[in-house]
C-alpha cells in the first residue's frame, strides 16, 4: 500500500516502452517459431513454405491456410530416435550436472555465509567475477587444460597417478567439468543469499534444545536454505537443458544434446521447420520448471 | 568439547572455499600465462614472449569482429539499461496494472531461457519482416536479453530503498517524476551502472544468439573465436582471450572505484 | 457527552473564535478488508499543537498521511482555510511531514537535505544558504552542515529531519511518531524543545504518537483514536480526569473500573451497588435513574491506603468510600508503590501511593489487612 498510489501513473508510463519491446522481441517471435514449426520444408530462401499468409485474408484464406498446416515435423520428432534420444540426454545431463553443482556449491556457499561479515562481500565478488569474464573463454581455458598434452595430463603423469595421457576432450567428463565450471556461480549465489540470512541464534537455540551440530544443520539450516536450493537448481537446470556451446566444444559428437540437434538442423541441414518444432517441444518440456522459477522470482523480488 | 562457537568458520569451510575459488580461477590464470608463451606449440613452454599479441594486431578479421562486438555491446547495453530501469520501476513502484503478470513473466523468462530458443525465435521474426541482418539485428537481440538482467539488478536495489524517502521528496515539493530524478535515481545509480556493465559484458560474451541473428559478413568476436576454437587451441586465441579478460577486469575495478568515490563524496556525485 | 464534566472544556484561547485552519469532515479510508479511518471529523486551529493518540493500527498514521496527501480518502473532505484539498498531491500542499524514520536523503549532506525543498521552490542560492544556516541554528546543529546522515547520531538525525521539514515554513507541520527511535532521556528533552520551538515559531503542529506521556507533554489538545474513530478530543487534563468512555479511561493512564447498578441518591450523589466491590458513592451523573447500570472508575493515585481508613468520616456530603481487603501484591516503582488489594467483596483494586519519604514507615506487606479509601469526587462515572 502506501505511496504506490502516487507512483501508479508514472509507473504505468514507465512500463510502456519495456512492455512493448518485450512483446515485440520476446513474445511475438515465439508465434513465428510455432508457425514455422507447422510448415513444410522447402529448398529456398527462407527454407520453408510459409503458412497462414495474412495477405490471403478472409475466412476462406484462413481455412485454406489451416488446411495447409502440418504436424509432419512433430511426427518426425517422435518417430526418429535421434530427437527423442537427444531430449532424454539433455534432461539427464542437466539433472546430473545440477546435482553435482548442488553438492559442490552448498559447502562453498555455506563457507561464504560463515565468513566474518567484512569478508563476505569480498567472497561474493570473487564468485561473481568469473561469471563476468567471457563464457566462451572459460570453456576455451578448459580445452587448453584437458588436451592430450595439456596441463592436467602432465600433472597427473608427473605425480605418477597415470602412466599414459588420458583422453579427456570429447568425453562426457570434460562436458560435465565445463558445465559445472560455467554454471557454478548461478548455484552458489542463491544458496549464499538464503544461507546468509540464517541467524546464528537459531543454531544456538537448536543446540540449546539438544541438537547435535549435524542434527541442527539438518533440522534448521537445510530447511531455511530450501528456497535458495530451489532457485539455484532452476537457474542451472533450465538453461543447461538447452545448452549448446559446452557439449559442442567439450563432449563427443556421437550423442547430441537437444541444443546441438537444433543448431545442426538449423545451420547445417537448413531445416528451419524441424528446428522450430524442436524448439517448440523443448519449450514445452521446460514449461513447468519455467513457471516454478517465475513464481520463485516474483516472491523473492516481492513484486506480488 | 567444542573449541569454537557454532557460527565460526570450520577448517572444512575454509577448504571448501579455497578449492571452490581455485576451481573458478585457475583455468583463467593458466590461459593468461600461456598467452605469453613464446612457443608455437601451445602446451610446451618456450619462455615469455608477446609475439602472439603482435600477430593478433595483424589479424584483420579478428579486429573487425572485435570492433563489431564492442559497438553492439555499447549500444545494446545503453538501450537495455534504459529499458531495464524503466521496467524495474514499473514493477517495483506500480500497482497492479493490466498484464502485469505477463510483463514480469516476459522479464524473468529470458534469464533462464535456453539461448538457442531465444536466438532462433528472433531470427524467424527478422526473416519474417525481411530485415537485413547484421549490426542492428544483433543489437536488438542483445538488448532484449540483457534488459532483463538490468531489470533484476535495478529492481532489487529499488526494493531496498526506504519508500518514505520518495514521499519526503514529494512532501518537500517534488512531483513524482522529479522525486524520481532527485532522490530515487541518485540512490539507485550504482545499481544502474552495474546493470550497464553487466549488459555490456553479457553482450560481449554472447555466441549463440549472435550466431542466429547476425548476417553474412558481420561476425562478432565470440563467433570468430568459436570458429577458431573448433579447429583447436591456438596461441593467438589465448592472447585475444587474455585481452578480453584484461578489459573486463579494468571495467570491474574502475566500476568499484567509482562506486567507492561516489559513496565518499555523497553530495557532489548527486545531480544537485 | 453524557458523562460528568467537572470543568468547562478548556479550548486554547487563541483558537475558539476563529474558523479552523484545517477542517476534516466525514473522512473515510478503507484498505482491503478493513476500515482504517471511519467517517472522522476534526477541526485543527491555527497555532495549535494537536496530538493524535491511539494504539497501533487505530488509523492515526493513515489520517496523518491523508492530511499530507500520501493517501486518498474514499470519501469526505479536507478543508484548508475553507478550500477542499483532497485532490491535491503532496507537493501541492503547504504542509510538511517529519517521518518516523526521518527519511533523510542518504546521498545528500545535512545542508543538502535542509535545502532540498527550498531548491524546489526555485529560491536563489544565497537565500537558500541563509535559510539553511538559520535552520541549523534553530535546531542547534551549527557546524554539522557538511556531514552526511550516516555520520550523525540518532538525536542529530532527528534534528535534521525537523529542520528540513520546518525550512519551508509549512502551514502545518505533521510529525509521525517523531521520537519513537530515541531513548527515554533524549525523548523527554526533545519533547520540551519541540514544544518551545512550536511556541516560538507560532506554528501549527499535528503529531501522531502511541506514547500518552508524549501526547500529554506536548499537546494543547489530544484526539484519542480507536478503530478509525475519534473516541474523544480534549485537552490533556480533561482527557485524563474526565474521559468520555471506559475505553478512553483505560487507554489513557491506569484505572480501576467497577460495574454496578444505581441504587439510591442523596445530595447530588448516588450509590452504586457493584458486583464485586461493595457499594460506592459517586457524584451524580446527568440523566441517571435508579436501576441503571453504570461504570465507576477511579485512578490508582486517587486511592489512599491505610490500616484502618481515615479517622474522620463525616458521612453525608463528606462521605468517603472505604473498601477493606488484603494486600495481594506490592509493586515498588521508586517514586510510588502500587498495591494490589484483594477486596473482601472479591475485586482486585490497584492503589498507587507516592513515596514521599525515604523510609518505609508507611509500607504494607503482602497478606496485611488494609483499607483503601477515596472521596466520591475523585470517582468517574462512565458509559460502558
Amino acid at each position: 500500500m502506501m505511496a504506490r498510489r502516487l507512483f501508479a501513473r508514472p509507473a504505468r508510463i514507465a512500463a510502456i516502452a519495456p512492455y512493448l519491446w518485450m512483446a515485440l522481441f520476446f513474445l511475438l517471435p515465439f508465434a513465428f517459431v510455432v508457425k514455422i514449426s507447422l510448415s513444410q520444408t522447402a529448398i529456398a530462401q527462407p527454407p520453408y513454405v510459409p503458412v497462414i499468409a495474412i495477405a490471403e485474408g478472409g475466412w476462406a484464406g484462413f481455412k485454406a491456410a489451416l488446411a495447409q498446416l502440418s504436424l509432419d515435423n512433430f511426427r518426425l520428432l517422435i518417430s526418429d530416435n535421434i530427437y527423442v534420444l537427444s531430449y532424454l540426454r539433455s534432461l539427464t545431463v542437466a539433472a546430473i550436472a545440477t546435482a553435482i553443482m548442488l553438492l559442490i556449491g552448498y559447502p562453498i556457499a555455506y563457507g561464504m555465509a560463515r565468513l566474518p561479515a567484512r569478508w563476505q562481500p569480498v567472497a561474493m565478488v570473487l564468485v561473481i567475477v568469473p561469471f563476468w569474464t567471457s563464457f566462451l573463454i572459460r570453456i576455451y581455458a578448459w580445452i587448453n587444460i584437458l588436451q592430450h598434452d595439456g596441463l592436467l595430463n602432465k600433472t597427473l603423469m608427473a605425480l605418477r597417478i597415470v602412466r599414459e595421457p588420458v583422453t579427456w576432450l570429447s568425453t562426457d567428463t570434460a562436458m560435465y567439468i565445463g558445465i559445472v565450471y560455467s554454471y557454478l556461480p548461478f548455484m552458489i549465489l542463491p544458496l549464499y543469499a538464503s544461507l546468509a540470512k540464517l541467524d546464528i541464534g537459531l543454531l544456538e537455540a537448536a543446540a540449546d534444545l539438544g541438537c547435535s551440530r549435524l542434527k541442527a544443520f539438518w533440522l534448521v539450516t537445510v530447511p531455511i536454505s530450501l528456497p535458495g536450493v530451489g532457485a539455484g537448481v532452476l537457474l542451472c537446470f533450465i538453461p543447461i537443458v538447452g545448452e549448446f556451446v559446452i557439449p559442442d566444444l567439450l563432449a563427443g559428437s556421437d550423442r547430441l544434446m537437444i541444443g546441438q540437434t537444433l543448431w545442426l538442423e538449423f545451420f547445417t541441414n537448413k531445416d528451419w521447420p524441424v528446428a522450430s518444432a524442436t524448439a517448440v517441444v523443448l519449450l514445452a518440456v521446460l514449461l513447468i520448471p519455467l513457471l516454478v522459477y517465475q513464481r520463485l522470482q516474483q516472491r523473492q523480488l516481492g513484486t506480488d | 568439547m567444542a573449541t569454537r562457537s557454532i557460527g565460526q568458520l570450520s577448517p572444512f569451510n575454509v577448504v571448501a572455499l579455497t578449492l571452490g575459488l581455485a576451481f573458478l580461477y585457475l583455468p583463467i590464470a593458466i590461459l593468461v600465462i600461456y598467452s605469453f608463451n613464446a612457443s608455437r606449440l601451445v602446451n610446451v613452454w618456450g619462455g615469455w614472449s608477446t609475439r602472439w599479441y603482435a600477430e593478433l594486431m595483424n589479424d584483420q578479421a579478428m579486429l573487425a569482429a572485435a570492433g563489431m562486438s564492442f559497438r553492439v555491446a555499447a549500444v545494446s547495453a545503453t538501450a537495455a539499461t534504459i529499458l531495464g530501469t524503466l521496467a524495474a520501476l514499473a514493477l517495483s513502484r506500480g500497482e497492479r496494472f493490466r498484464g502485469r503478470t505477463l510483463f514480469s513473466g516476459m522479464l524473468y523468462a529470458p534469464l533462464v531461457m535456453p539461448e538457442v530458443i531465444t536466438g532462433l525465435s528472433l531470427l524467424l521474426l527478422f526473416v519474417a519482416v525481411q530485415t537485413e541482418r547484421g549490426f542492428w539485428t544483433v543489437t536488438i537481440a542483445h538488448t532484449t536479453l540483457t534488459m532483463c538482467f538490468v531489470a533484476v539488478v535495478v529492481q532489487s536495489r529499488l526494493g531496498s530503498i526506504d519508500r518514505s524517502l520518495e514521499e519526503a521528496a514529494m512532501d518537500l515539493g517534488c512531483p513524482p517524476a522529479k522525486a524520481f530524478l532527485y532522490v530515487t535515481l541518485p540512490i539507485i545509480l550504482p545499481a544502474v551502472i552495474a546493470g550497464w556493465l553487466l549488459a555490456f559484458t553479457l553482450s560481449l560474451d554472447d555466441l549463440v544468439i549472435a550466431s542466429f541473428t547476425t548476417g553474412p559478413g558481420s561476425s562478432t568476436l565470440p563467433i570468430r573465436i568459436y570458429s577458431e576454437v573448433r579447429l583447436g587451441v591456438k596461441p593467438q586465441i589465448n592472447a585475444i582471450c587474455t585481452l578480453i579478460v584484461a578489459a573486463i577486469a579494468v571495467v570491474i575495478v574502475s566500476a568499484s572505484l567509482i562506486a567507492k568515490m561516489s559513496s565518499i563524496r555523497g553530495e557532489s556525485a548527486a545531480p544537485l | 457527552m453524557d458523562a460528568e464534566s467537572p470543568k468547562p472544556e478548556a479550548m486554547p484561547v487563541a483558537a475558539t473564535a476563529d474558523a479552523p485552519l484545517l477542517r476534516i469532515s466525514s473522512l473515510t479510508k478503507r484498505f482491503a478488508g478493513y476500515v482504517a479511518v471511519d467517517n472522522l471529523s476534526l477541526d485543527i486551529h491555527a497555532g495549535e499543537f494537536f496530538a493524535l493518540l491511539g494504539p497501533s493500527g487505530c488509523g492515526k498514521t493513515t489520517l496523518l498521511r491523508m492530511i499530507a496527501g500520501f493517501e486518498t480518502p474514499d470519501s469526505g473532505e479536507i478543508l484548508l482555510n475553507g478550500d477542499n484539498i483532497v485532490n491535491a498531491l503532496p507537493h501541492q500542499r503547504p504542509f510538511n511531514m517529519m517521518f518516523q524514520n526521518y527519511a533523510l536523503f542518504p546521498h545528500l549532506t545535512v545542508e543538502g537535505n535542509i535545502a532540498f525543498g527550498l531548491k524546489r521552490l526555485g529560491m536563489h542560492a544565497s537565500d537558500v544558504k541563509d535559510v539553511v544556516a538559520q535552520m541549523l541554528a534553530l535546531v542547534q546543529l551549527e557546524g554539522l552542515g557538511k556531514r552526511r546522515p550516516d555520520q550523525l547520531s540518532g538525536g542529530q538525525r532527528q534534528r535534521v529531519a525537523l529542520a528540513r521539514s520546518l525550512a519551508l515554513r509549512p502551514k502545518i507541520l505533521l510529525l509521525d511518531e517523531p521520537m519513537a527511535a530515541l531513548d527515554k532521556k533524549l525523548r523527554e528533552s526533545t519533547q520540551r524543545e519541540l514544544l518551545e520551538l512550536q511556541r516560538k515559531l507560532n506554528m501549527t503542529f499535528i503529531i501522531v504518537t502511541h506514547d500518552q506521556d508524549e501526547a500529554m507533554t506536548v499537546a494543547d489538545r489530544i484526539g484519542v483514536m480507536d478503530h478509525g474513530r475519534l473516541e474523544q478530543v480534549a485537552p490533556p487534563r480533561q482527557l485524563y480526569e474526565a474521559p468520555r468512555s471506559r475505553w478512553v479511561a483505560e487507554f489513557v493512564g491506569d484505572v480501576n473500573v467497577f460495574e454496578g447498578k444505581m441504587t439510591g441518591e442523596e445530595q447530588g450523589r448516588v450509590m452504586v451497588e457493584t458486583r464485586d466491590a461493595g457499594t460506592i458513592i459517586v457524584p451524580k451523573p446527568q440523566g441517571a435513574d435508579d436501576g441503571k447500570t453504570l461504570c465507576v472508575a477511579i485512578r490508582p493515585e486517587k486511592i489512599k491506603v491505610s490500616q484502618r481508613g481515615p479517622v474522620n468520616d463525616l458521612g453525608g456530603s463528606a462521605a468517603i468510600n472505604r473498601l477493606a481487603g488484603v494486600v495481594a501484591d506490592v509493586g515498588y516503582l521508586g517514586n510510588a508503590t502500587v498495591y494490589s488489594v484483594k477486596l473482601d467483596a472479591g475485586a482486585m483494586l490497584r492503589a498507587s501511593v507516592s513515596n514521599t519519604t525515604r523510609l518505609d514507615a508507611d509500607s504494607y506487606q503482602i497478606g496485611q489487612r488494609v483499607v483503601a479509601w477515596f472521596v466520591p469526587a475523585d470517582c468517574m462515572v462512565l458509559e460502558q
